[in-house]
């Protein structure tokens, strides 16, 4: 274990930013935390997460896929990706960092999206322990524990000292390069956090959330449920979830004529929206019923049924505190809960 | 396959027939002028104009065809629309192969097909029709059972009658739904003329068409005897991504794009009823 003086967590993020892009959540005018290149004169966000996912750094909100130029009748196919830069990824939560490891069973399944890779590969994260968990949160229903949050380093601020902790190789080299500012120490008093914090886990509103008979075995017990109808009814299809959500990974492919030629690129879609799966010859999901059905049965029943039963779900809340209608995961899972038992 | 999956490669147009009032079907070629990639009986790939559309069309050729691959393409929306009125010696792009497909090798092999297509459905399955036609040995008895609304919507017509007709020991069945001028074959819908046909209940039978075809399709084969391990169909959804990565065309935990497009009817069974 390293340790730092918080006073001297600007000196960090200045080494750090010396050599490589730094990302670290920063308050907005409005107190709300963002990830945002460090520059000097920015602090840490005391915020407990962003309010948008960390999953922007790995699978952008949009990317440049492909480069066109038309003459006549010919076409000319440019590949416009530039070289990737490394870059390291401050502050993030247990919750989101498991979200890479959900997102990496899409994008990195064969065949591999290198867009996709390639950031990964070139990414460093740096997790920070929750000391603070909210009532919208429950990560611990998914084995995840933000007192030992998982990343290439790990750390823990308890009073004025950071505490870091290497787990892979990308995480030592960024030790090594802050060693002259790093001394070593801090196992107790990170073990005393971790039992407080775990403490304030175990009494969570939602920490006994219960998921079980989820999963492939009830795919059509649970697609049949009469229950959709009125869980779906306050569903106004915005995709607010979907956008906040550090899991969801749908994405449309769309052409853009820059007068030029033709840019191809993705954006995150939605399987909340209507026109998501409309066909020339019809929509399989014609009402908001179908769509909401989609999105929690994607997270708790299609997903682990490819998984080995992990969820498409990390507990963060986010969908919890941003739906306007106040729907959400958790009175989905209770909701169901009685369909499987 | 590419792991540059999302770039496609170019593709050249080297012949456009008019099929029927809405059908064409496109030959397309590689810039070197070979064959784009290789593909199995039931694969799709993905076609697009820069600046228009892509979609995911089922590759009507035979992979036995050495020399170019064929798409008939049915004028439904945005981008079919801009395909029907493009001309010979335009480019697109193409990527692909996607998706599974008839098993040829396996579980058909050495068995009675039964081919049953409605309108456009014939496209995926005249891939499988021409690939068991050139290897005529390795299978049974062929029948293939094909309508649609009127004479002049039928689609690939010339070459059923010149070649599939010719053909020793396959037996084609048309219809058309209404009675017409100049046809003095079968009139009636496709479901019901199976029923009437009585195909041998120890064919394999593949079947594509509009959905409502398909359904009363299968209750007629069930009727006849049939169960839905021997019946095959091909799945179509809307699509991007092609490789079970944008997220839209799953039914239940399946997508259609790299899990299908061909299903066995007792597998779609187990998939939540959502096509």
């Amino acid at each position: 274990m390293k340790q730092l003086s918080l006073e001297k967590l600007n000196d960090l993020f200045a080494l750090i930013g010396q050599t490589e892009a730094l990302y670290l959540p920063v308050d907005d005018a409005a107190g709300q935390a963002a990830y945002r290149r460090w520059q000097p004169g920015y602090t840490l966000s005391k915020a407990l997460n962003t309010v948008r996912s960390a999953k922007d750094f790995f699978f952008p909100q949009t990317e440049n896929l492909v480069d066109f130029k038309m003459q006549g009748k010919s076409i000319e196919v440019i590949d416009p990706r530039t070289e990737q830069e490394n870059f390291v990824l401050f502050g993030v939560r247990a919750c989101d960092a498991r979200s890479f490891s959900i997102l990496d069973k899409v994008f990195l399944a064969d065949p591999v999206d290198t867009y996709y890779q390639s950031r990964r590969e070139h990414g460093t994260i740096v997790t920070l322990a929750c000391t603070r968990p909210e009532e919208t949160c429950f990560c611990t229903v998914f084995g995840i524990d933000p007192a030992e949050p998982a990343g290439d380093v790990s750390c823990w601020i308890e009073e004025n000292t950071l505490f870091m902790k290497a787990n892979t190789p990308k995480g030592d080299a960024l030790l090594t390069l802050a060693a002259p500012l790093l001394s070593e120490g801090g196992d107790d008093a990170v073990a005393a956090q971790q039992a407080a914090t775990r403490s304030v886990l175990a009494r969570l509103p939602l920490a006994k959330l219960s998921l079980d008979g989820m999963g492939g075995e009830s795919m059509l017990k649970l697609f049949d449920s009469d229950k959709w109808a009125e869980l779906s009814q306050a569903c106004i299809g915005c995709g607010t979830c979907t956008f906040v959500c550090p899991t969801c990974q749908c994405y449309d492919i769309k052409d853009f004529n820059t007068g030029d030629g033709v840019r191809r690129f993705r954006c995150w879609d939605s399987c909340m929206y209507s026109d998501f799966t409309r066909m020339a010859h019809g929509n399989p999901r014609l009402t908001q019923r179908e769509r909401f059905r989609q999105r929690f049965m994607h997270k708790l029943v299609y997903f682990p049924a490819n998984n080995h039963g992990e969820y498409g779900c990390v507990g963060c809340g986010r969908c919890l505190s941003k739906c306007p209608v106040s729907m959400n995961i958790v009175k989905v899972a209770k909701a169901l809960e009685g369909e499987v038992k | 396959m590419n792991s540059e999956t999302l770039i496609p490669k170019i593709g050249v147009v080297t012949d456009i027939r008019i099929d029927t009032p809405d059908v064409r079907t496109f030959r397309v070629v590689g810039l070197d002028g070979k064959k784009a990639f290789e593909h199995m009986p039931g694969q799709c790939a993905m076609l697009s104009m820069p600046g228009v559309g892509e979609a995911m069309f089922s590759i009507t050729s035979s992979p036995t065809n050495t020399e170019y691959m064929e798409f008939s393409i049915k004028k439904c929306g945005c981008l079919t629309d801009w395909l029907h009125a493009m001309e010979v010696g335009q480019q697109i792009t193409i990527r692909g192969p996607y998706g599974n497909y008839f098993p040829v090798e396996t579980d058909l092999k050495g068995q009675d097909l039964v081919f049953i297509a409605g309108g456009i459905g014939l496209a995926p399955l005249r891939s499988v029709i021409n690939y068991v036609r050139a290897k005529r040995g390795n299978y049974g008895k062929l029948q293939v059972i094909y309508g649609s609304r009127s004479k002049e919507d039928l689609v690939d017509y010339q070459e059923i009658l010149d070649e599939w007709m010719a053909d020793e020991g396959v037996e084609v069945n048309l219809t058309i739904d209404r009675e017409e001028e100049g046809w003095d074959g079968h009139v009636g819908f496709v479901p019901n003329y199976v029923k009437e046909l009585e195909p041998d209940l120890k064919s394999k039978v593949l079947v594509c068409g509009p959905p409502i075809m398909i359904k009363f399709t299968l209750a007629g084969l069930k009727e006849l005897g049939f169960t839905e391990t021997q019946v095959y169909t091909t799945m179509e959804l809307r699509m991007k991504c092609g490789v079970g990565k944008c997220g839209r065309c799953n039914i239940g935990n399946k997508y259609v794009c790299k899990d299908g497009p061909v299903f066995r009817f007792d597998q779609l069974d187990e998939l939540p009823d959502e096509y």
